[in-house]
């Protein structure tokens, strides 16, 4: 089955959401409007953007916990559909965003990380059950000592971990971290990301790691996507992305970076953009991006930009760059 | 432990300075250690609310009014030797001098037979004016009160949990119309329907032909149907609201995610995170009920003679308001312990679990 080099491959990818604006009327949103990526197996992902602009919805969308107005997506070669998500629920997990939200405050923590296992029916007896998930609690660095507390009596940085090993539980090829570590403090940010590679090492899973800080995208990532208004407009390497940005709004994007020198900070120029992000319901013609870039010219305003190969595997969705 | 030689290696200290003098500290041992580790036991969600609930006199008191009347109910028709629909008798005579006695007043005939050194049982509540034992009757009534709310309240949870669960996780137009269903109900008026059902019921199920729910009096198996049927739209909506917040946690979209079923995610993520409220509204129907079985007796629509219930017992009492008080007063005290109880015991239960009212 598996003949491609990739793990995970989309192919224009879209979500719309009904907006009713009147009894009968409804207006699409176009949260994600035709996205496509691949990844390897064992890489990460980068995913950036602003708030709102879609980041995600793509991660949800590809777990189909919405279900995708149209698009491909290809799972280890198979095409993903509402019949075989089951089983690839096995395959691919998600990290949520907030740990405080994403646990049940009424279950315990071996019943959190236990629950895919009941799902899945994954052990044969009760003792198996509890060995599992003591290796998966030893494995994201909890204390098994602490499987019979409530989530609540734990900190942010652990809850995370135990929604890390809630993830592992089916020993999945794909991780999708919905900012993972933005409600942490920066300290346990660091403990949680360097823990995310070294199961990386370990397992070799492939994430598609969402975030807003550019910072920790190209700590972790091997690539980069950079997302406006539903649209991928640049994807590279981490460090090519980082020192050569084609696109405007990457350009924009990077200068906003906090440089921890000052001298160097005072050097630098940062780019500041005009105007607000365009509602998603009311998107501008053309490249979306427009409305706010200091190089719009009438071709932006009559066509979208596609991506297009600059080299080595750098594309960029602009027309004057 | 700082000797000599220790003070002469150290440098010479300032009088204000920080600097520390090593050799006169020592590394902890494993179990020193070990007793820094404090940690609060683990607490549950129930123990914590049961703890509060504890502590609130109110509900303590009423908790305490129940109990004690359900030990009357259990036990008072073991050791009374009176039965709710038999006539006094004395030495297997029928005894039609004892109606309407006073409380612990005894008939001419029993007056007799205890100067002849037998033994009569005191009527605690006097005797009514068909020469029946007033207590025992006011213990059967309390009975048929009790099983009526706790039996609606049991259904109106099953019903109202189950239905609007579904509405409030399904969503979109099943909602819509599940709800548009209950509104339905809710706009009935609620006292015509129950008089209305409670008197057709009877006929058309042909209850009296199962033995058993004959012995249940046939109509009380009516009036559960009658509370389930109606009351149960209450509790749906509430659970519908609850759900419809639930849902949005991450912890449901995380179990969505698992590859969790529906039914699944209502079981062990949705339901438990709003039982306290589902058993709050429980506890507040369960005198509502009792009022309303209570008021259906009154006008006799109630349960079916000779079974008392608090509710007709007040009502034959009325007649004789003037001359005997005391057989009103009896079974109007027990409706209004009853149902005050519950109703201390809910408003405790809210204070003590509403996830709202915490913190």
């Amino acid at each position: 089955m598996a003949n491609s080099e990739y793990l995970v491959e989309v192919k224009d990818l879209k979500e719309y959401f009904p907006i009713k604006t009147g009894l009968f009327k409804s207006v699409p949103l176009k949260a994600v409007d035709g996205v496509s990526f691949n990844i390897k197996p064992g890489e990460t992902l980068g995913l950036v953007g602003e708030s709102g602009c879609g980041k995600t919805t793509v991660g949800r969308t590809l777990l189909h916990l919405y279900k995708p107005t149209s698009g491909e997506f290809r799972f280890n070669g198979e095409l993903v559909t509402d019949s075989n998500i089951t089983r690839l629920r096995k395959e691919m997990q998600m990290v949520f965003q907030d740990p405080y939200s994403s646990l049940d405050p009424r279950m315990k923590v071996e019943d959190i990380i236990g629950e895919p296992l009941d799902v899945h029916k994954l052990y044969s007896s009760k003792g198996e059950r509890r060995d599992k998930i003591l290796e998966l609690m030893e494995l994201v660095g909890l204390n098994a000592e602490h499987a019979t507390r409530y989530a609540h009596e734990f900190s942010g940085g652990q809850r995370q971990r135990i929604g890390i090993a809630r993830a592992l539980a089916v020993n999945p090829k794909f991780i999708v971290c919905d900012e993972p570590v933005s409600a942490l403090d920066v300290s346990i940010q660091a403990q949680v990301i360097n823990m995310f590679e070294e199961l990386q090492e370990k397992l070799g899973v492939a994430y598609l790691f969402i975030a807003h800080d550019l910072l920790v995208v190209h700590h972790i990532s091997q690539r980069i996507a950079v997302m406006y208004l539903g649209r991928i407009v640049e994807i590279a390497d981490a460090d090519e992305l980082n020192n050569s940005p084609i696109h405007p709004y990457t350009l924009s994007l990077l200068s906003a970076v906090p440089i921890p020198d000052p001298n160097k900070a005072k050097q630098s120029k940062r780019i500041i953009l005009e105007g607000d992000v365009p509602s998603p319901l009311n998107m501008p013609s053309g490249c979306p991006f427009r409305t706010r870039c200091p190089y719009a010219t009438e071709q932006c305003e009559k066509e979208c930009p596609s991506l297009t190969d600059r080299g080595n595997g750098h594309m960029v969705a602009c027309h004057n760059k | 432990m700082a000797t000599e030689n220790n003070n002469m290696a150290m440098p010479k200290k300032n009088p204000l300075s920080l600097q520390i003098d090593l050799s006169k500290f020592e590394k902890a041992t494993d179990d020193e250690k070990k007793q820094q580790d404090v940690m609060s036991e683990s607490v549950t969600f129930f123990k914590d609310g049961m703890r509060k609930l504890m502590k609130n006199p109110l509900a303590v008191g009423s908790i305490i009014v129940l109990i004690l009347v359900i030990l009357m109910m259990v036990f008072a028709p073991k050791f009374v030797p009176y039965s709710y629909e038999q006539i006094i008798t004395v030495e297997g005579k029928r005894d039609k001098s004892a109606a309407n006695l006073a409380p612990f007043e005894y008939s001419k005939l029993e007056t007799k037979y205890i100067e002849q050194g037998g033994k009569v049982f005191p009527h605690i509540m006097g005797t009514d004016e068909l020469c029946r034992d007033y207590f025992i009757r006011v213990v059967y009534g309390t009975r048929v009160s009790f099983l009526v709310g706790v039996v609606a309240a049991v259904m109106v949870v099953i019903i109202g949990v189950i239905y609007g669960s579904i509405s409030g996780y399904a969503g979109g137009k099943v909602d819509m119309v599940m709800m548009r269903i209950v509104d339905i109900i809710y706009s009935l008026p609620e006292m015509l329907i129950i008089i209305l059902l409670s008197v057709v019921l009877r006929e058309t199920l042909q209850l009296d032909t199962f033995p058993i729910l004959h012995r249940l009096g046939t109509n009380m198996v009516s009036m559960f149907i009658v509370f389930g049927l109606l009351y149960w739209v209450g509790m749906a909506r509430l659970v519908r609201g609850q759900v419809l917040t639930i849902k949005e946690n991450e912890y449901v979209l995380a179990a969505r995610a698992i590859g969790a079923k529906p039914w699944r995610i209502i079981r062990s993520h949705v339901l438990p995170n709003c039982i306290s409220v589902i058993f709050i509204a429980a506890a507040l129907q369960i005198p509502s009920a009792i009022f309303t079985e209570s008021y259906l007796s009154f006008i006799g629509l109630g349960v079916a003679l000779p079974m008392p219930s608090l509710g007709s017992l007040a009502s034959a009492a009325r007649s004789g308001m003037q001359s005997y008080p005391y057989k009103l007063v009896f079974p109007a005290v027990m409706i209004v312990l009853i149902v005050l109880a519950f109703n201390l015991l809910g408003d405790g239960l809210r204070d003590a679990f509403d996830p709202k009212l915490r913190k």
